[in-house]
């Protein structure tokens, strides 16, 4: 497969480094008057507690990284979707702190020769890269993160997977007594997400075990999850346990619960609608007025449209 | 239980003041401090304020029975201002998705209205709280005599249901807080049936009873 450094940045739509360098002075001096009419204030005020942060040592970066400013950490880890803790956006930073993550292993089973389960501390351990992804939620706002973590390929051909293997399916966390959302039926818990096998095998599909060179917040997913860029975020199960090769196409958790409103594809697309509201566009956060055109596959056409070569995308969405 | 005009003048004022808190709050926010307002501001306002728009509708529907319940018929006297403050936060409402989701694009808002089954509610919902708006002075209401006007005016009715439809459909899944909407619309208008059905009984019973017919009085 070719794989190509992706064109998605305009040479002028970057900063020069020696402006770029010197942000925060012009954010500053344009707050000023702002500041001086309101002593005392800042947007400090939701900025996440900085307990446990905990940094991954070892991490390289990696060529599959965008060139965009990433979204700032707060609104990364304040601004989340972990239905488990409720379906608020603020909800997952509040309550998402009971999760046990420790112990935690991750089991690969199913259609291969040697299914396994591996450690937590046995995937931390792995050679770990920093992959800067925008992220675009199906709700149509999107953010640009810095992940930290490896490609699933590795993970799946340690456990050889057979001629049987076509799809591979993805089961997150039930702790009913941790995750109080999973007390009202909004989704058939446990949650769980799927990929076909050439999707899965993709190196932009990674296993992220952090954000921002730090270990992962338990609102983001934590101890470890997928991202799959270039599909809506819903695909990208967190606090995963178990994943399985299998035949047949899973069932996932929002197909059963609206299979018209979330097709298993689910690939970013400004040409398929959702049925409530419009893919064309969305809104980068924190920005206020400005919404953008969303670029179908989330920008990574040049390494992913060929899996899907053939397909009726609007039919298969 | 009726208070002096002067009261009843003092509540007024100090009501159009409270009901402008939620969107002043907004304004300041907006301004000065938009980091309280979370990662998506723009979805925080156009969403604050749609919850207001139904929070005052279903006041206004509320006055009636409270009004009944209690005896206070003064209460009558501040439904005209609910209401125009419910019109008030829709048309913010719906200018903050103009300018928020769309700047302006008139385009990308028709398509929007049409194909989009829940903007098509909320834009249908505020289009038929126009009228009412325009007809809530005294002056309408002597030139299109109290019958009239009480009958243009139960467009409410309809009106709180399409807005709670709205609020519905717009949800991705999770219904619990259009549903408490839904169950508090319910009630207010159960409120209202159960009080016709009892008006319509009574009535037949005093037809039956004496010789001339009654009236009764309804709002």
């Amino acid at each position: 497969m070719l794989i190509k450094r992706p064109h998605d940045v305009l040479p002028s739509e970057i900063t020069p480094q020696p402006i770029y360098a010197r942000r925060r002075e012009f954010v500053k001096a344009a707050a000023a008057g702002a500041i001086l009419a309101t002593v005392g204030c800042s947007d400090d005020t939701n900025s996440a507690p900085d307990v446990g942060r905990q940094k991954l040592p070892n991490v390289t970066k990696s060529r599959f990284s965008s060139i965009e400013e990433p979204t700032e950490y707060k609104h990364v880890t304040l601004y989340n979707n972990y239905y488990e803790f409720g379906t608020d956006k603020s909800e997952p930073a509040l309550y998402a702190k009971r999760l046990r993550t420790q112990p935690w292993t991750v089991s690969v089973e199913g259609e291969c020769l040697k299914p396994r389960t591996f450690g937590i501390e046995e995937l931390l351990k792995r050679p770990l890269e920093e992959r800067v992804y925008r992220l675009r939620c199906v709700e149509a706002w999107s953010m640009v993160i810095p992940w930290v973590g490896f490609e699933l390929n590795a993970l799946l051909r340690e456990v050889e997977p057979t001629g049987k293997a076509k799809f591979v399916e993805f089961v997150t966390a039930l702790q009913p007594d941790t995750m109080t959302g999973v007390r009202s039926p909004v989704l058939d818990w446990p949650y769980v997400e799927g990929l076909r096998m050439d999707e899965a095998m993709h190196p932009l599909t990674i296993l992220a075990v952090g954000i921002f060179g730090e270990v992962l917040p338990n609102q983001n997913g934590a101890p470890v999850r997928l991202v799959v860029p270039w599909k809506y975020g819903f695909k990208s199960g967190k606090s995963i346990v178990k994943i399985r090769l299998v035949e047949k196409q899973p069932r996932t958790a929002w197909e059963k619960a609206a299979a018209n409103e979330y097709g298993f594809y689910s690939n970013v697309n400004p040409d398929v609608d959702h049925p409530r509201w419009t893919q064309k566009t969305e809104r980068r956060i924190p920005e206020f007025f400005s919404r953008r055109p969303t670029v179908i596959f989330n920008g990574y056409g040049d390494q992913v449209a060929s899996l899907y070569a053939g397909m009726d995308l609007k039919k298969n969405f | 239980m009726q208070p002096r005009q002067k009261w009843i003048s003092a509540l007024k004022a100090l009501l159009f003041v409270v009901a402008l808190v939620p969107f002043a709050r907004l304004a300041v926010a907006a301004v000065w401090f938009p980091g309280v307002l979370g990662a998506n501001p723009a979805e925080f306002i156009t969403r604050s304020l749609g919850d207001w728009c139904l929070r005052f509708l279903l006041i206004t529907l509320a006055v009636t029975p409270l009004r009944r319940m209690t005896g206070w018929n003064w209460l009558l006297r501040l439904r005209r201002m609910l209401g125009l403050f419910a019109f008030f936060y829709g048309v913010v409402h719906f200018t903050s998705y103009l300018s928020f989701d769309h700047v302006f694009d008139a385009v990308a808002i028709l398509k929007d209205v049409v194909k989009r089954p829940f903007i098509t509610v909320g834009f249908t919902t505020l289009l038929l709280l126009v009228p009412l708006a325009v007809t809530s002075t005294n002056a309408m209401v002597r030139r299109l005599g109290a019958k009239n006007w009480r009958a243009l005016h139960r467009l409410i009715y309809p009106i709180a249901a399409l807005a709670v439809l709205h609020f519905w459909w717009m949800v991705k899944k999770d219904i619990t807080e259009p549903a408490i909407y839904a169950s508090i619309l319910a009630l207010l208008l159960g409120y209202r049936l159960v009080a016709y059905l009892r008006e319509k009984r009574t009535l037949r019973w005093a037809r039956a009873a004496s010789g001339p017919p009654v009236t009764i009085r309804r709002d």
